[in-house]
């Protein structure tokens, strides 16, 4: 068990396990993501109020979701990063920060497209869609401050601080929606409680979530090979493996 | 092993540090008498203040109640600006000169004496500007009421601001061109003071009252009195080894 862990702190483990489990992710991701995209879209009841506009929840919602998500395993790989000094934490959180940027980027995208139709604006000022932006400035802010350091070591140190103080924005977007009521619903999935919303639009809008949680995933671990790859590009097992590729 | 037996000394001599509370209190004295020494220094988030606030009526138009009604919004943007600008060099002399590494190598805790840098720089510009705040407050119509809740919220803002611009800084400190990128990381940090600076201040102007909103800003004076020293002194540690 404890050599499991041991191995996933050396680059070649982490670049061979890492591949081995995108194999097969890869093509159930996509799989979830076309399943859950043509049952959401061309399988259930249009809503009574809203028509077939509210179809777009199908990705703002997952969007949404992943893109929070995303924060806590930027900032958990941060910790581990400055607390323990291992190396391949710095190099997961390098790979989170432009994905869950590129989700709340879609998060809020996807929601100006929603607002339009439904509250006849493309953008209000509501404490939920100001925080989301906020969100995005935060990964953004990790992402240029990685790219402006030399040493890459220090840049994975310095964006670890940097997520960590961001820490502290994440629960307000979270209880944004109940604290300050306001045009951005609270939210209609209650693990306790009754959920606000039809079992019929629930299930896909669950399998669409678990999809775009793969997505990350598959994401993610693609942005550590590629980061490993060059962090490691002087060392032998980077040369062996590209003399390999470049043989075939 | 090296380094983690030159870092358990470090914590034992951290927690055992001579004259701690001197050695900040010297520190806050240099910082300041180096200040007095370049007034312009001083001068300039208030006069850079000044500057923007009379941008606001040439841009919006002169009309009085249209200007009292943005005033609030006005003087804490303007406020959160003038810091943004200082905090940028709060590290900077004593990163190029050095001095930043002695006092990394110094026996008293790190987290303390740039607590001593932040303080040093809110006296210069957060504190100075919520005193000459009500001056501006009058020029933009803002009803004298309000002017007292203007002040208070100002203070403890102006701390925070300075106490999360000081980890911005911590970090940056080391870079070639740091000055656009301390904006992006510090500006979402930011906007959290802003929103409750901003509405305790138009609360007070609408008659509500503002209590709340500046126990709010209390609440995260403490929090960042507590934790953003310590995220300062890992970002100095940080840039000095880079």
């Amino acid at each position: 068990m404890w050599t499991f862990f041991h191995k996933l702190g050396s680059p070649p483990w982490l670049y061979a396990i890492a591949g081995a489990i995108l194999r097969w992710l890869v093509p159930l991701t996509l799989a979830a993501l076309v399943g859950g995209m043509v049952w959401g879209l061309l399988f259930t009841a249009p809503d009574f109020r809203q028509g077939n506009s509210y179809r777009i929840i199908y990705i703002h919602v997952p969007a949404a979701v992943v893109a929070l998500a995303a924060y806590y395993v930027m900032a958990i790989a941060g910790a581990v990063s400055l607390i323990w000094r291992i190396k391949m934490a710095d190099v997961a959180m390098k790979a989170a920060a432009p994905v869950g940027a590129a989700l709340t980027f879609i998060a809020l995208f996807t929601g100006a497209l929603w607002g339009k139709p439904t509250w006849g604006t493309w953008w209000v000022w509501d404490a939920r869609i100001t925080s989301m932006l906020i969100l995005l400035f935060l990964y953004l802010g990790v992402v240029a401050l990685y790219e402006s350091f030399d040493n890459k070591e220090a840049a994975g140190k310095a964006c670890a601080v940097l997520t960590l103080v961001g820490m502290v924005n994440i629960p307000i977007i979270y209880k944004s929606v109940d604290w300050w009521y306001s045009l951005h619903q609270p939210a209609s999935i209650k693990f306790t409680g009754e959920s606000t919303i039809d079992a019929s639009m629930l299930y896909p809008l669950m399998l669409m979530i678990a999809a775009f949680y793969a997505l990350f995933t598959c994401c993610l671990l693609m942005n550590m090979r590629a980061e490993l790859l060059q962090r490691e590009s002087r060392t032998a097992w980077v040369r062996k493996l590209a003399n390999k590729e470049g043989r075939r | 092993m090296q380094s983690a037996y030159t870092e358990s000394r470090s914590w034992c001599r951290c927690l055992s540090a001579p004259h701690t509370g001197q050695f900040c209190a010297l520190l806050l004295r240099r910082q300041l008498l180096l200040a007095m020494r370049r007034p312009i220094e001083i001068g300039n988030p208030v006069l850079f203040f000044t500057m923007v606030i009379v941008l606001f009526p040439l841009g919006l138009g002169p009309a009085p109640d249209k200007l009292a009604s943005f005033a609030p919004g006005v003087l804490w943007i303007t406020a959160l600006l003038s810091n943004l600008l200082t905090s940028d060099a709060v590290f900077r002399g004593d990163f190029d000169d050095g001095s930043l590494e002695q006092l990394i190598l110094a026996p008293q805790p790190l987290f303390l004496s740039s607590l001593a840098y932040i303080f040093a720089q809110w006296l210069t510009t957060g504190f100075l500007l919520s005193l000459v705040s009500p001056v501006f407050a009058l020029m933009l119509n803002l009803p004298w009421s309000a002017v007292g809740t203007l002040i208070v919220s100002l203070l403890l803002g102006t701390a925070v601001l300075s106490l999360l611009g000081g980890i911005g800084a911590a970090l940056t400190v080391g870079l070639k061109r740091g000055g656009m990128l301390i904006s992006l990381l510090i500006l979402p940090l930011y906007m959290p003071v802003l929103i409750f600076g901003g509405a305790a201040v138009q609360a007070a102007v609408i008659g509500a009252p503002a209590g709340p909103y500046l126990a709010i800003l209390g609440a995260m004076l403490s929090l960042a009195i507590a934790f953003a020293p310590l995220a300062i002194a890992a970002g100095l540690r940080i840039s000095i080894d880079a």
